[in-house]
């Protein structure tokens, strides 16, 4: 249950020793995604994901809905409507005066925005957290931590107990019927050991999915995000790059113009087994409660 | 109380269309059956001890026989609800302290062995010796046993059940007890069930000050067991508690069939109870307002930091991560662009 990155790094030299690699991981930059779904389909293609049709959904473009067993990229769109050039005026001038210069310095104003709509989209993942809760409550080991600091499930391990798919803060991991077990991204693991980029970044038109050692992605995503806060996106922010917040870090972590919970992420997810103390107390107590009552009641009457 | 004046001026929080955030789980309904069940063997199996103690035997004997009646259908019940079956055993490839379900499997298949000899020990006299150690084992061992079981739903990111980690197990030890009593009282003759009535009608007491206690402290996070199918279930399983009781403390004192029926209706309700826990955990995982509300309460109240990050220096720079090497002239650039304050994480959350 390591709770942080240092944690994390002594688990990997214990476990894997000379084998330990550095940890990779994703940062996904949603600034330019363009919602092409590219991977999603090279994700399905590659590990050999079993379709799964939603119908249409009446959410944008959205007809995937959300990450599962059967999905394990899944690209998200939000539509936003966004005051421009007058209106953005009658609001702010200073906005209106940053806006036209990000247009200008950094050419800001394509795809994402235009006649007052703004397109969000953005390719989600298994997040690989530094203290992830999938693994602390398998009771199989099937889930594990891999040389490359990533969270994978075993499918010959696996019984399909299905206690990961609660545990997870995001709805990352699910329940594969009639399979049985529980399946989510392992970041290509059998690409990684051939040294290999995971199919989804390897396919990303754009580079919104980038691929790499996370200590270098992390000081990418600085950068990028310093560049767009620079050219006025000030709704800019890194989501899941901190070590500090309640899983500890991501391994996949992301940029975001928005709130988290616009695009379906939660806002201050925490590892579930924070709290175990606290969990394994209370069970005692009641544990020492309940035979109390009884002895109470067996004791303190009639003795038949 | 402030917190919750806090709340109510709070906007609704924003989803993804709606979208839950967190997965329901998959659990089938073998699972609260067991929850049942397994409290019915635990409690069963410290109320044979301690009858035993007290020099009840008749009780004792019964008692033993429930605790192994209900030892025996627990596992088919939880091996049905895996999606591979046939690799139950894998249960117990490893032994993991942070996983409930791990140390249940463990407690449940140590219960299960020394109730069995327990409960032979008791009915036929056959091993005298095992079965002295096998009686203090189930005794001890029933009590996690009764319990565990919530601290496995609590230890989720379900809200409704890891926000009442602190009381849920106490309603479904209260549940055990009342479940445990109302079994001994049904297949024990009257005269010699006074103990197990007590339990059954303490155990129903308890179970509902346990109950309307967790739903007080859960908040608006215990909206989802006053809803939907938790909330009928809790109602159907109430009154079953007190009309069993008030039958079991009554009639049933003097009866055979009249403590029959009082401990069925006990039996009745504490399958409720844990129906409507049950079903409340998925109606709560379902409503992404009810894991992006309190997240987003958290922050804005400055409890919490949130995942988000909209300036690098909000970032962690004590471990030595990535952040600490990161270019300073670009971060220099961002201050002078921007004065610090309206990129605060708390205000872009605010908005």
């Amino acid at each position: 249950m390591p709770h942080t990155l240092i944690e994390l790094e002594r688990q990997a030299q214990e476990t894997y020793g000379g084998d330990a690699k550095p940890r990779m991981g994703f940062f996904t930059d949603t600034s330019v995604c363009i919602g092409c779904k590219a991977c999603e389909v090279a994700c399905k293609e590659w590990n050999h994901v079993p379709e799964e049709i939603e119908g249409w959904s009446g959410h944008s473009y959205d007809h995937s809905l959300d990450l599962g067993a059967n999905r394990w990229r899944h690209v998200a769109f939000i539509e936003q409507e966004k005051p421009l050039g007058a209106d953005a005026a009658a609001e702010s001038l200073v906005e209106a005066a940053e806006r036209a210069n990000a247009v200008d310095g950094w050419g800001l104003d394509t795809y994402q925005d235009g006649e007052g709509v703004r397109w969000l989209m953005s390719s989600d993942v298994c997040k690989h957290c530094t203290s992830a809760a999938c693994l602390d409550v398998c009771p199989t080991g099937a889930l594990f931590r891999t040389e490359f600091g990533t969270v994978v499930v075993q499918a010959d391990v696996c019984n399909g107990c299905g206690y990961c798919v609660p545990a997870c803060p995001f709805g990352v991991i699910d329940k594969r019927e009639p399979d049985g077990r529980v399946w989510k991204c392992t970041l290509c693991y059998d690409r990684l050991k051939d040294d290999l980029e995971p199919a989804c970044a390897k396919a990303c038109p754009t580079d919104s999915i980038q691929f790499g050692e996370l200590d270098d992605l992390r000081m990418r995503a600085e950068t990028r995000l310093a560049k767009l806060q620079d050219a006025g996106a000030g709704a800019a922010r890194l989501y899941g790059a901190d070590p500090d917040d309640g899983v500890g870090g991501f391994g996949a972590f992301f940029l975001l113009l928005d709130e988290p919970e616009v695009y379906g992420l939660p806002p201050d997810p925490v590892v579930t087994t924070r709290h175990v103390g606290q969990v394994w107390a209370a069970a005692a107590a009641a544990a020492v409660a309940l035979g109390a009552g009884i002895a109470a009641a067996v004791f303190g009457g009639s003795r038949t | 109380m402030s917190g919750e004046r806090k709340m109510v001026e709070r906007a609704e929080p924003r989803s993804y269309y709606g979208q839950p955030v967190i997965k329901e789980p998959v659990w089938t309904p073998g699972i609260p059956f067991y929850f049942f069940t397994g409290g019915v063997a635990g409690a069963s199996a410290v109320l044979a001890l301690a009858a035993e103690a007290r020099g009840n035997e008749e009780l004792a004997r019964r008692a033993w026989l429930n605790a192994f009646a209900g030892i025996a259908v627990s596992p088919p019940l939880l091996i049905a609800d895996l999606g591979r079956p046939e690799r139950f055993l894998n249960m117990l490839r490893m032994f993991k302290i942070t996983s409930p379900m791990s140390v249940g499997s463990w407690v449940l298949a140590a219960s299960g062995a020394s109730t069995t000899l327990a409960a032979l020990n008791a009915q036929t006299g056959l091993f005298p010796r095992a079965g002295r150690g096998a009686k203090i084992a189930a005794g001890v061992l029933g009590m996690p046993l009764s319990t565990y079981t919530a601290a496995l739903l609590s230890n989720t990111s379900v809200p409704a059940w890891h926000e009442a980690r602190w009381t849920l197990p106490f309603t479904f030890g209260a549940s055990a007890a009342a479940s445990a009593g109302a079994a001994a009282a049904v297949t024990t003759r009257p005269k010699a069930a006074a103990p197990a009535r007590r339990l059954a009608v303490g155990g129903a007491v308890a179970e509902a000050i346990a109950a309307e206690l967790m739903k007080q402290r859960l908040g608006e996070q215990g909206e989802p067991y006053a809803k939907g199918r938790a909330a009928a279930f809790r109602r159907v399983g109430a009154a079953a508690l007190a009309s069993g009781a008030a039958v079991l403390s009554g009639p049933g004192s003097r009866s055979r069939a009249a403590a029959a029926v009082g401990g069925s209706l006990v039996m009745v309700g504490a399958v409720c109870a844990r129906w409507s826990v049950f079903r409340a955990g998925f109606q709560s995982a379902a409503d992404p307002k009810y894991t992006v509300g309190p997240q987003r309460a958290r922050i804005e109240d400055g409890l919490a930091r949130g995942a988000a990050r909209a300036t690098p220096q909000e970032a962690n720079l004590g471990d030595g991560s990535a952040f600490s090497s990161a270019e300073p002239q670009r971060r220099g650039d961002v201050d002078r662009g921007q004065p610090g304050a309206s990129r605060g994480e708390g205000r872009a959350g605010a908005r």
